[in-house]
């Protein structure tokens, strides 16, 4: 097990430089989610028009991986339909769960590739899609709340 | 004692973590498991398997016999008065829902105090809002002071005639403090209160005597003193498991059945409806033999002074927060802390790439993390078998972890 892997350097990067860390004005769709075996939460923001994601912030706190992944996430949305950020997410789980993923598609997410050889912390990455995934589902200006992450 | 000698007894001390000589370190989470109870179990699953109290052939007897010793077993490691007042449950949890459930519930209503302080573990927490809830009753919290330890006043001052219940941890499974118990339990009696206390972190690495403790109640579990996962144990005065309703209902635990209604068998019977959990009660037996013969003074000694130097090391590295006790002050076997800005999950991650097993996360501990205003803290615990070396090999990792994140986090 190399620390390297899981810890690379645009990781750390996007850690201690989040970026679109903060919050949208009315309008947005609000997810917040929490994994309640660690303890990380997010507040994910999106901004949706006419399907397509035109901003997104999030606020949150969790270990360097949950906040890396969020932060890498806002990034890869951003511009994109909202079906083709669901369709991110489902190829990033993927990638978490090991099976073989287009890296292409996954650009500068391919870092976090090496967490699903850290079993106890995929969980980590996968915090942030998982509200993408939520809001996704909710009509614009609509909000779920404080909703619990399950196994 | 001589904690290099009984490692010999613990096979699993031997696995390589990561490529490194495991440093088991989250004692306080579960414990590790000795040659001595593994084969207990084994034996009598080998040799005497059976139902309890049922059987007439001969392997029924042998292990009706088998768990009913287990219970005197039970009763002595902990001073109780008759193996009647010691329950096999599936743990702390269960034992102190069925004390919400059972007796608690029953005894309040609108107006009555339960008093507990809010740093208890979620599972001496939660059965007491749901019983307040369901009755009327209030939670009243006590106040703790800045290293975590209780004042004997501020329980004075909380304790009235209006409370009916005192619920406390014996030990603290985060800030590794000893709460005053038996102090506690004179205030509470003196109001006509019952004390409940949570052992799950006490009775593993201290002497247990309920009666000098006088606790109503004392829960805890097996598979945090060398036993295995699935079994606990309720203590509870005679007088009061006498008065206490069962939570569960079924074979086993009754008396007559009736196509109406039904009565049960005495205590301790009445609690432990269906097939109990008889290999767990062989195997607990095993492990308190087995920690007898260590000496449980000797194993309070033991943690205690590889946690007072763990703090002591963890101290002066720049950037840890150490929660609970200061330095110099006593403490129980475990220590809690946070490395500057790195989120503990960080911190266990490297750690474990280094072989050094610590638990991150809240502890189960919630409002204690938000007095403490942290999201999540590390926390390295202690036992009979951990050493100097491994004290040094959680140094050594954390200065690793430092110079890891170092670069990155500042």
């Amino acid at each position: 097990m190399q620390l390297d892997d899981l810890y690379r350097q645009v990781i750390m990067d996007h850690y201690q430089h989040p970026r679109n860390r903060g919050t949208l004005d009315e309008g947005a769709i609000s997810v917040d989610l929490r994994n309640p075996s660690c303890g990380d939460e997010i507040h994910l923001q999106l901004l949706v028009d006419d399907g397509i994601v035109k901003d997104v912030r999030f606020l949150g706190s969790g270990c360097s991986i949950s906040m890396a992944s969020a932060s890498m996430m806002t990034e890869a949305i951003k511009g994109k339909s909202i079906e083709e950020a669901v369709d991110l997410a489902h190829a990033f789980r993927a990638m978490m769960r090991g099976e073989d993923v287009d890296l292409e598609q996954m650009g500068e997410l391919e870092a976090l590739q090496g967490v699903n050889k850290f079993p106890a912390r995929i969980k980590c990455a996968t915090l942030a899609w998982q509200a993408l995934e939520r809001a996704a589902s909710v009509p614009t200006g609509g909000h779920v709340e404080e909703e619990t992450l399950g196994e | 004692m001589n904690a290099e000698e009984l490692r010999k007894d613990f096979p699993i001390l031997s696995e390589r973590i990561n490529g490194h000589r495991l440093v088991y370190l989250d004692n306080a989470a579960t414990s590790q498991k000795p040659r001595q109870v593994i084969d207990a179990i084994r034996r009598y699953y080998e040799h005497d398997n059976s139902n309890v109290h049922r059987g007439v052939h001969t392997l029924g007897s042998r292990a009706t016999e088998a768990y009913e010793a287990a219970r005197e077993r039970v009763a002595r490691f902990i001073g109780a008065r008759s193996p009647q007042e010691v329950v096999f449950t599936r743990g702390t949890t269960e034992s102190l829902n069925m004390i919400a459930h059972g007796y608690a519930r029953a005894k309040l209503g609108e107006g009555d105090e339960i008093v507990l302080p809010p740093s208890e573990h979620h599972s001496n927490l939660i059965p007491w809002q749901q019983a307040a809830r369901a009755t009327g009753a209030t939670l009243r919290y006590l106040p703790l002071q800045p290293d975590g330890t209780i004042r004997l006043e501020d329980v004075e001052a909380a304790v009235t005639d209006r409370t009916k219940i005192v619920a406390i941890a014996h030990v603290s499974n985060v800030l590794g403090t000893v709460n005053p118990v038996r102090e506690i339990a004179e205030i509470a009696h003196r109001h006509g209160a019952i004390i409940v206390v949570d052992g799950a972190q006490s009775v593993p690495h201290m002497p247990t005597d309920v009666v000098a403790m006088d606790c109503d109640f004392l829960a805890f579990s097996g598979h945090k003193m060398l036993g295995p996962t699935g079994i606990g144990v309720l203590y509870g005065k005679a007088e009061l498991l006498a008065e206490m309703e069962p939570t569960y209902f079924g074979g086993e635990m009754i008396d007559v059945v009736d196509l109406y209604e039904s009565t049960w068998k005495e205590a301790p019977w009445k609690f432990e409806g269906g097939t109990p959990i008889i290999a767990g009660a062989i195997g607990l037996a095993a492990a308190m033999d087995y920690l007898e013969k260590v000496g449980m003074a000797e194993i309070e000694r033991h943690d205690a002074a590889l946690a007072a130097k763990a703090v002591e090391r963890l101290a002066e590295i720049d950037g840890v927060t150490i929660f609970g006790p200061p330095p110099g002050q006593s403490r129980a076997g475990l220590v809690t802390f946070n490395l500057g800005r790195v989120h503990p999950h960080d911190l266990a991650t490297v750690l474990d790439a280094r072989g050094v097993a610590i638990r991150a996360g809240h502890h189960c501990a919630q409002p204690l993390m938000r007095l403490f205003n942290v999201p999540a803290t590390a926390r390295a615990s202690f036992y009979l078998y951990n050493t100097e070396e491994d004290v040094d090999a959680l140094v050594d990792a954390v200065l690793e972890a430092k110079e890891f994140f170092g670069h990155a986090i500042g």
